[in-house]
């Protein structure tokens, strides 16, 4: 490249990167196994936030209805001891694949994200940091390629 | 580039023009006539970014991969903004309306107008037309978190330059030593979010021959081939409504009359709602020209509105 300055440009932007890409990795090693469990506030707030999703879930026009023949007291046991397991927390999830649970279901992408903000909100409501429920949210997301069959 | 390219460029504008409105036009009657493409809003809060200085979804200054409005890909969103970047001795107000078709596709439309506050320029006006077209090509800024993949989209935007008021006998951008007044830049974008660390982060490539984006033509006396730009932009989530970050624009110096320098910004955005963002900004842009050898350092203020 002939212009020192834009050598310098790419050489700035590119350490821009590696800085970013950097703190990402760090903040990786630094987490202990059930760091986010804790950090979440345990068994009790997790219980609490996800009977509040699935109140919020069943008012919210946008997915109420894919609910009908849904047992939501199982499925509130379900989410909680998934939520638990997925945070490093002492449970193990006893449901079926997530896959087998939501054939036929055909949800999109809409609906998986209504169910995200109504999360969210029930976190929001329990004080979880925004950081906190990001790491959870980075979590479950994923699991929008088999969620989502529509 | 020569006359017949030009005229070839303006044709197509206006030919996209027409096929903006007319798919602006197609999307409101279905909308009324089917629930089926009723806007469904499904992109969680902050997602879509917001609208960069040029009309195309990113950070300010730098278009990103994501896909403009909250439509998700069952569905469609849409947006206008206004922004205005005022420094000591210019200012760059611009409006312009985008589309987000099915995640997939983007199209923007941009109206730039450049003007000068400090004689001799005072009375200095320049116009300029953009219009975008952006298409996702992988991954998904949201759902990729177990994996490095980022979501990933290649852009082109057609621009027009309409010419040079207040100057007296300089009246198009040629006149200062641009070799045309219209172009296009080709970018591939990367936008990766690590939800895990509330981060953003972006790097776009663009190829351009566009001085000060365009505002002063394309090409010129030092240089009239395409350059490879690097583009990046950092973004730290505070919370939904809130996000805080910074960018880099690399440019090219084409120009004997203007000692381009690369752009640099620090953001705050705003989101009250799915319809409104706020984007509040410092900007660095370097000096503009030669005869006004002060570094141009302000304000950039972005509203856009829509689904």
């Amino acid at each position: 490249m002939k212009n020192p300055t834009t050598t310098s440009g790419w050489l700035a932007a590119i350490l821009v990167a590696l800085i970013a890409s950097a703190t990402v990795v760090s903040a990786h090693a630094q987490k202990t196994e059930d760091s986010l469990y804790r950090d979440l506030g345990g068994l009790d707030v997790l219980t609490k936030v996800v009977d509040d999703t699935l109140a919020l879930a069943l008012a919210d026009a946008r997915i109420k209805d894919t609910f009908k023949e849904t047992d939501m007291k199982r499925l509130a046991k379900l989410i909680t001891e998934q939520f638990c397991e997925l945070s490093g927390g002492p449970c193990k999830y006893s449901g079926d694949p997530m896959k087998e649970v939501h054939q036929g279901l055909a949800l999109n992408n809409m609906q998986f994200n209504a169910l995200v903000e109504d999360l969210q909100a029930a976190m929001d409501k329990s004080g979880i940091p925004s950081r906190t429920q990001n790491k959870l949210l980075a979590l479950l997301a994923p699991m929008q390629r088999t969620v989502v069959t529509k | 580039m020569t006359y017949t390219t030009g005229r070839a460029l303006r044709r197509a504008s206006v030919i996209a023009s027409g096929a903006f409105m007319a798919l602006m036009s197609t999307a409101a009657s279905a909308q009324t006539a089917s629930t089926a493409m009723t806007p469904d809003m499904g992109k969680l809060m902050a997602t879509a970014g917001v609208v960069q200085v040029e009309g195309a979804g990113g950070g300010g200054l730098v278009p990103w991969a994501t896909i403009t409005g909250y439509g998700s890909r069952d569905s469609y969103g849409a947006n206008v903004h206004y922004t205005y970047v005022g420094t000591q001795d210019y200012k760059l107000a611009s409006y312009g309306v985008a589309v987000g078709i099915a995640d997939r596709v983007e199209l923007s439309l941009a109206k730039q107008r450049f003007s000068g506050s400090l004689a001799p320029l005072n009375n200095l006006r320049i116009d300029q037309d953009i219009y975008g077209v952006k298409v996702k090509l992988a991954g998904d800024i949201v759902y990729d978190q177990d994996t490095w993949m980022p979501q990933i989209a290649a852009g082109v935007m057609v621009k027009r330059n309409n010419g040079i008021g207040g100057l007296g006998a300089v009246t198009s951008v040629k006149d200062l030593g641009a070799r045309s007044d219209s172009g296009i830049d080709y970018y591939l974008a990367a936008t990766k979010l690590f939800l895990d660390q509330s981060l953003l982060v972006n790097a776009t490539v663009r190829a351009t021959r566009a001085n000060q984006m365009g505002i002063l033509g394309f090409g010129g006396d030092k240089g009239d081939r395409y350059q490879a730009m690097l583009e990046s932009s950092v973004a730290y989530l505070l919370n939904r409504q809130w996000v805080v970050g910074a960018e880099y624009r690399m440019k090219p110096r084409n120009l004997a009359a203007d000692n381009e320098k690369d752009y640099y910004d620090a953001f705050v955005a705003w989101f009250p709602s799915k319809n409104l963002s706020l984007t509040l900004a410092y900007v660095s842009l370097g000096d503009i020209t030669i005869y006004n050898p002060k570094r141009q350092d302000g304000v950039y203020l972005s509203v856009q509105a829509g689904f």
